[in-house]
């Protein structure tokens, strides 16, 4: 018989307390909105102010939640899950969107495009990315990337809502209408992909699904095709979103036409919820679909050759950009690379651990880094979308010694140097693949970040060995934009040079 | 010797980078007299420390010595948990090759105190932090026994290098810092998946036993069961067989760290990179290139790869052996066909370390004490002529050798210490070289894994290196002046030209004539290498 809950049941079920961080953040957006309405143009300027207030208060809730390592809390009748995992890639999240935030201000003054909806957008797709980090239904897992992606759609055309029919205007217009059919796109791959494991197992839920997967499993009816096609399609839903090849096209155009802190944001967060999902679903949920006996979980031989493809893709396609936004789009496609590294590791069952920890800190790493070089690449871009080739860069190191220190730093991250946050988050991924005995993808992951080496040095080489014809003054040299640059420099620096910070970070995250 | 709770270890290895701090916070245009004072007080200070090290140093134990160990940090392997520590030591290898670099460092320094490119490039300050953090990686390298902070040190070095070629170095700058850059990072990246391997099977990243905790090292040599200590054979007698050269995890193991450190040294057919980084380098890049970054290759061969991998050495060793005899010899030939002095002296590096590489591989004691002492005499020597090199170019502009000819004339005292550096390089008897050239062919001679050949062919690279040698001595120094200098001041020796000199003559003289104090440093700890390849 049903029977309708009490409320004390409810609120004990629903554990509102534990989703705090991600729901406060989008309540935040409902107040923003309306002070953004009824403040007049004159103090316009408040919403970001608010924005970046909303953040910290999600970040405070974020530690009082999460900080006490506690087992992990169930809310929202099972569907979300706050653990460690859900923490720390909260506060990364919030983090970027900080940057993301700092770097935004004065670039939409200059381009005339400063309208206060902008943080509204991009706080609730941050708030998506963190429904999406705790996500432990398969329902949630898309509601939460809807949420994530549809303002990240708007955010990429932002550039046309000043409809002057310029080039920038029309590829900002390209990259949103791209983004979006392709976002669909793959959507319908992830919801096809849930219908599929739901015929199989009858449940959503992630944990329920790996307790009916095992019986499946075991007893190899037919419902293990189901099974297998639907962590198939799933893969491929949320490929498409963390753009690992070949579900990468639409990345680089996506990219360059986006305005530049989107392209940032969009670079960090999109990536962090996709990857985030991937993880939940395949090792929460999948780790059991073990065809044989002692054999690593099914979906490892896919993760392994998409990380190949994606490494040797990525880095390769990257040495050729001369535009600095494709090339970082390039680069993004490869990380993209090595954190699928992790996840194939994750498919031997002793290194679950190991492989979901180096994700995470990857992630982070990843987010400081790439978030800094856009934040340059941001500086040194004039107001017609020109000066962000990669020989704009020439002579930084003369008229700006800092600001280029900075990026060669990022750079060196990017390419994984030790004493930057890049190494460690490699060192932990390429250790769990050596664990879990993928020498072969172990070795490739190196030998691109050889090549990546290359593109990336090319860089420094300019700002530091080439003169500029003038003296190279940054268009947009902010105190916002250097602040963000600052942020993500120490975070590169700081995690990088105390490394058991990091691993000290997430060594509670455990998934399985 | 434990004053404050650090070893002296550490103090001297982050010396580098107080002076490093100080530089940071100077005016690069108020004070830039002071720059270059800062940077040599630093590197005097950190050379003081050092010879402290060796005065403290006990030459009778194997033992790593003024060790400090702290726990850095956990990493994850899977199941296990496994500490990456601070874990510096000497013992008598890593003793000698940090006297070296804190040796070489002030006079590398004091190579550019008068430097013109400075005039034309400026970045003073950027020039001495990276001398800097130079310093300290390399000190780093010799003296860690943690494989990850090892790797960590390795890779560092790169990065200062790249900019002293990149910013300050000739008109090919550009192409010769990144060749350096790649190649380099090519070969070292590899090595940390064979480090991961290594800490991953044995659930330690420290090479040496040290507080209680078992080292790799002595769980290798202590293996008791079927097979080596990384291919074991199974409880069933299963497992792959050791001792074929790609059929074994160890031989990839080993091969994994080789390449890191083959490319670093170089060996015979990694070499390119090396004329070309040399070639465009400042002057004190080439002497700190030549004197010292090229022994953490050598370095990592005896400390690495003959530790961890005693089996795989073994099959090894012939073909490494025999890669180093090409070396000696296409290196010298090389040489002999270059018109650029500073390539010449670039392709006589290849050829001298050829003989570092026989000479370890021989794996008796003769060759691997010759080998540790060629890499010295080398980093001296060699280092002079890049010295000598660098000082040519300041006065002439040119490094074409067809341009010189009569400096003697001009220049007698310059050319006799050019004499002198350059009779050490060939190998004089009574001065270093001999020592360290005759002791390894000695070894080789007397190996048990190496053959008569080796030691012919070797010899013949002795001779070519007088060929070479004296060929450029005799173009640049001898006959008539070619072009005189405008002005007479040129001709002078500088005070801290001259400062430069007097110690590496003092340590040419002092290594040929009593080489024995240096022997003394090395026989217990080569001693318990080369026991493991006692037959």
């Amino acid at each position: 018989m049903f029977q309708s809950p009490t409320i004390a049941e409810f609120l004990a079920q629903s554990n509102l307390a534990s989703t705090l961080p991600a729901t406060l953040l989008l309540g935040w957006t409902l107040i923003l909105v309306l002070a953004d309405l009824f403040a007049g143009e004159e103090r316009q300027h408040w919403t970001p102010v608010l924005a970046c207030l909303g953040l910290g208060f999600s970040f405070l809730a974020n530690i009082f939640v999460y900080s006490p390592a506690e087992a992990e809390q169930v809310a929202l009748y099972g569907m979300f899950v706050g653990d460690a995992f859900t923490g720390f890639l909260n506060a990364v999240i919030l983090v970027a969107t900080l940057i993301a935030i700092l770097m935004s201000w004065d670039y939409l003054n200059r381009a005339e495009i400063h309208r206060g909806e902008y943080y509204i957008l991009a706080l609730i797709s941050s708030a998506g990315a963190m429904f999406m980090v705790g996500a432990n239904d398969l329902i949630i897992v898309f509601v939460a990337l809807e949420l994530l992606s549809i303002p990240l759609y708007i955010l990429a055309a932002f550039r046309s809502i000043k409809n002057d029919g310029s080039e920038l205007a029309l590829k900002s217009e390209e990259s949103g209408m791209k983004y979006f059919i392709l976002g669909a796109f793959s959507s319908a791959f992830l919801v096809f992909g849930a219908a599929l494991v739901y015929g199989a197992t009858g449940v959503t839920n992630i944990p329920q699904i790996f307790a009916a997967a095992g019986g499946i499993v075991s007893a190899t009816t037919s419902a293990t095709f189901y099974l297998l096609v639907g962590a198939a399609l799933l893969i491929v839903g949320l490929g498409f979103k963390v753009a690992v090849v070949p579900f990468h096209m639409w990345t680089p155009d996506v990219y360059e036409g986006a305005p530049t802190p989107v392209t940032a944001f969009m670079s960090v967060t999109a990536k962090i919820g996709g990857f985030a999902a991937l993880l939940r679903v395949l090792i929460t949920g999948l780790s059991v679909l073990v065809l044989a006996d002692g054999e690593a979980a099914a979906w490892q031989a896919t993760a392994t050759i998409i990380a190949i493809l994606t490494l040797v893709l990525g880095n390769f396609v990257a040495i050729s950009q001369r535009n600095l936004k494709r090339m970082l789009a390039y680069s993004s496609i490869a990380h993209a690379g090595y954190i699928m590294v992790a996840v194939a590791a994750a498919g031997a069952s002793n290194v679950i651990d190991a492989a979901t920890q180096g994700a995470l800190v990857y992630m982070m790493a990843y987010m400081f880094t790439n978030l800094g070089a856009f934040a340059v690449v941001m500086a040194i871009e004039k107001v017609d979308g020109s000066g962000g080739n990669i020989d704009d860069l020439n002579g930084l190191a003369q008229s700006r010694p800092l600001m280029a220190m900075a990026m060669t730093i990022f750079m060196l991250s990017l390419t994984g140097v030790p004493l930057t946050a890049g190494f460690v988050g490699k060192f932990m991924i390429f250790s769990a693949a050596v664990q879990a005995g993928l020498f072969g993808l172990a070795v490739i992951g190196v030998l691109t970040s050889v090549v990546s080496a290359f593109y990336y040095i090319r860089v420094v080489v300019n700002m530091y060995l080439r003169d500029s014809a003038g003296d190279l003054i940054p268009a947009l040299e902010t105190r916002y934009v250097r602040l963000a640059i600052n942020i993500a420099l120490a975070g590169t620096l700081v995690f990088g040079i105390f490394y058991p910070l990091a691993t000290n970070l997430v060594s509670m995250v455990s998934i399985a | 010797m434990d004053v404050t709770g650090l070893s002296l270890t550490t103090i001297t290895l982050f010396l580098p980078i107080v002076g490093l701090a100080v530089l940071l916070f100077m005016n690069g245009e108020k004070h830039r007299g002071s720059l270059k004072w800062v940077a040599f007080a630093t590197s005097i200070v950190t050379f003081v420390a050092s010879v402290l090290m060796w005065i403290n140093f006990d030459p009778g134990t194997a033992e790593l010595q003024m060790v400090q160990r702290n726990t850095w940090a956990e990493v994850t392997l899977g199941e296990s948990v496994i500490n990456v520590s601070y874990f510096v030591g000497v013992d008598g290898i890593s003793m000698l090759l940090v006297l070296l670099t804190t040796f070489i460092m002030p006079i590398a320094i004091l190579g550019s105190f008068g430097s013109h490119i400075f005039e034309e490039r400026g970045r003073e300050k950027l020039y001495y932090i990276f001398l800097m953090l130079l310093e300290w990686s390399m000190i780093g390298v010799f003296v860690v026994h943690d494989l990850i902070i090892f790797y960590v040190f390795w890779e560092v070095t790169l990065v200062p290098m790249y900019f002293l070629i990149g910013i300050w170095g000739s008109e090919d700058r550009i192409y010769a810092a990144v060749k350096f850059f790649l190649y380099t990072m090519a070969g070292s990246i590899l090595m940390l998946i064979a480090i991961l391997y290594v800490g991953n099977r044995s659930g330690t990243f420290s090479t040496y036993s040290a507080g209680g905790d078992v080292g790799v090292i002595e769980m290798v040599q202590t293996f008791e069961g079927d097979g080596t200590y990384w291919d074991a054979l199974g409880p069933d007698g299963e497992g792959e067989d050791a001792g074929f050269l790609l059929n074994s995890v160890e031989s990839f193991l080993f091969l994994g760290f080789l390449v890191a450190f083959a490319i670093k040294v170089p060996i015979f057919p990694f070499h390119s990179w090396l004329p070309d980084a040399h070639v465009q380098a400042p002057t004190a890049g080439s002497v700190i290139l030549a004197g010292v970054l090229l022994k953490m290759g050598t370095y990592g061969i005896v400390r690495f790869n003959l530790n961890l991998f005693p089996e795989a050495t073994i099959a090894w060793a012939p073909t490494i052996a025999f890669l180093g005899v090409v070396g000696i010899i296409y290196g010298a030939w090389v040489s002999y066909a270059q018109d650029n002095v500073k390539k010449l002296v670039a392709y006589s590096s290849v050829s001298h370390l050829g003989f570092v590489v026989v000479g370890i591989f021989a794996l008796n004691s003769q060759g691997l004490q010759g080998a540790t002492l060629q890499m010295v005499n080398h980093g001296i020597s060699t280092g002079g002529l890049f010295l000598i090199v660098g000082m040519l170019y300041e006065r002439w502009h040119t490094k074409e050798m067809a341009d010189f000819g009569g400096v003697w004339k001009v220049m007698p005292l310059f050319g006799a210490i050019s004499l002198v550096i350059s009779l050490s390089s060939m190998g004089l008897p009574g001065l270093n070289g001999f020592i360290g050239e005759f002791t390894i062919l000695l070894g080789s001679l007397g190996s048990d894994y190496l053959g008569f050949a080796f030691t012919l062919f070797a010899t013949l690279g002795v001779i070519l290196a007088a060929v070479y040698l004296l060929k450029m001595f005799q173009h640049v120094f001898m006959g008539e002046l070619m072009n005189p200098l405008a002005s007479e001041d040129g001709y002078t020796l500088t005070w801290y030209e001259k400062a430069a000199y007097i110690p590496i003559i003092i340590m040419i003289f002092w290594m040929g004539l009593q080489p024995i104090v240096f022997f003394n440093m090395l026989d217990v700890s080569v001693d318990n290498i080369v026991a493991m390849f006692v037959r």
